[in-house]
């Protein structure tokens, strides 16, 4: 089983699936960085390429900072970190944001 | 598009749900409206500058203006619940963000028929949809599937009473996993495939369904759910995370 193939068996399987949770559940604090509620708005990952909503991608909010990963490929979509001096924002995995008019 | 600030929300009202959830109305004078199923984010700040935030689903319809009800459970060591629950009176003032969530959301323009299934309190964001289904008077036919410990752990049971006794297609079907009361005719086990296949078969193919409560409950609801034939854009969840924290 290559690398990925082992993260989304765990993903489905693992007991520490338990902890994840939805876009939704981080829709506020991505607002107060990206300026909108993003979590009904597709969003590409830059991995796999598959459009998904960002209120339905899985978050890890049990580490220090979100974790934001794509629910076809398991990679990591988008990261944000609360540091002493700011936010860091880590938006490699994220293709395209669509924001939607009006 | 509209930026999602923090604005102060003032205690209005208070009332216990059960021995552990009580509901908070929070008065908010510039409120823009929410839909069902959205939550907002609450944040407290201490002394020392060190702050927490939490989100809480939104239990009141859209009807209502200026004011949103949101339902908490007390979590046993929890930064925020506790203190709300012990701390906070009417007239008590809350920093609060939202109306957020753009997907877990339901109109009644969006029709049915709606299959909701809640554990614990994820039934708030669905007591949203189902308040709102009752004041828009339409009659889309709904089934709340509703898995709780105990009897007296039923959220909102008597409102939910008085909602399918309107005779307008609302159904509530309980499940309680810990413990019955004597003469129990409901249900008596943990959600499971069999059960769901029983609560959509009357709504037919075309159901929508909404899936909230804690994580491990979501993935057997919408992995089941798929398994039956529901297609996965119609299947809308919002996970809660791992059990009791």
């Amino acid at each position: 089983m290559d690398e990925r193939a082992q993260r989304v068996a765990e993903m489905r399987d693992d007991p520490a699936g338990e902890l994840v949770l939805d876009g939704s559940s981080v829709g506020g604090a991505l607002a107060a960085l990206l300026g909108a509620d993003v979590t009904g708005m597709p969003g590409q990952c830059a991995s796999c390429h598959t459009v998904h909503l960002v209120g339905t991608m899985r978050v890890y909010t049990r580490g220090p900072g979100i974790v934001v990963r794509c629910p076809s490929c398991t990679e990591v979509v988008l990261r944000v970190v609360e540091t002493p001096s700011g936010t860091m924002v880590d938006l490699r995995g994220i293709a395209a944001l669509r924001f939607a008019r009006g | 598009m509209a930026s999602i600030g923090w604005q102060v929300a003032t205690v209005s009202a208070t009332r216990d749900e059960t021995s552990t959830v009580r509901s908070f109305t929070l008065g908010l004078p510039g409120w823009a409206g929410h839909r069902a199923g959205q939550h907002v984010d609450l944040r407290l700040t201490a002394e020392d500058g060190y702050s927490v935030e939490r989100s809480y689903s939104i239990a009141s319809e859209p009807e209502r203006t200026g004011e949103v009800d949101i339902t908490v459970e007390r979590i046993e060591g929890g930064e925020v619940s506790p203190f709300l629950h012990e701390v906070v009176v009417t007239g008590d003032r809350l920093e609060l963000r939202g109306p957020i969530g753009g997907y877990f959301v339901w109109e009644a323009a969006l029709g049915g028929p709606l299959l909701l299934v809640a554990g614990g309190s994820g039934v708030v964001p669905l007591m949203a949809m189902a308040r709102h289904r009752a004041r828009s008077g339409m009659s889309i036919p709904t089934r709340l599937l509703f898995s709780s410990r105990t009897y007296d752990e039923i959220i909102y049971r008597e409102e939910l009473d008085r909602l399918a006794a309107a005779g307008d297609g609302f159904e509530v079907i309980h499940t309680l996993t810990r413990q019955q009361p004597d003469g129990w005719t409901g249900l008596s086990r943990r959600i499971d495939e069999a059960m769901l296949a029983d609560a959509l078969e009357p709504l037919g193919a075309a159901a929508q369904a909404y899936a909230c409560g804690p994580t491990a409950l979501v993935e057997v609801v919408a992995n089941a759910l798929v398994r039956l034939g529901l297609p996965p854009d119609r299947i809308r969840t919002e996970r809660f995370g791992p059990t009791g924290t």
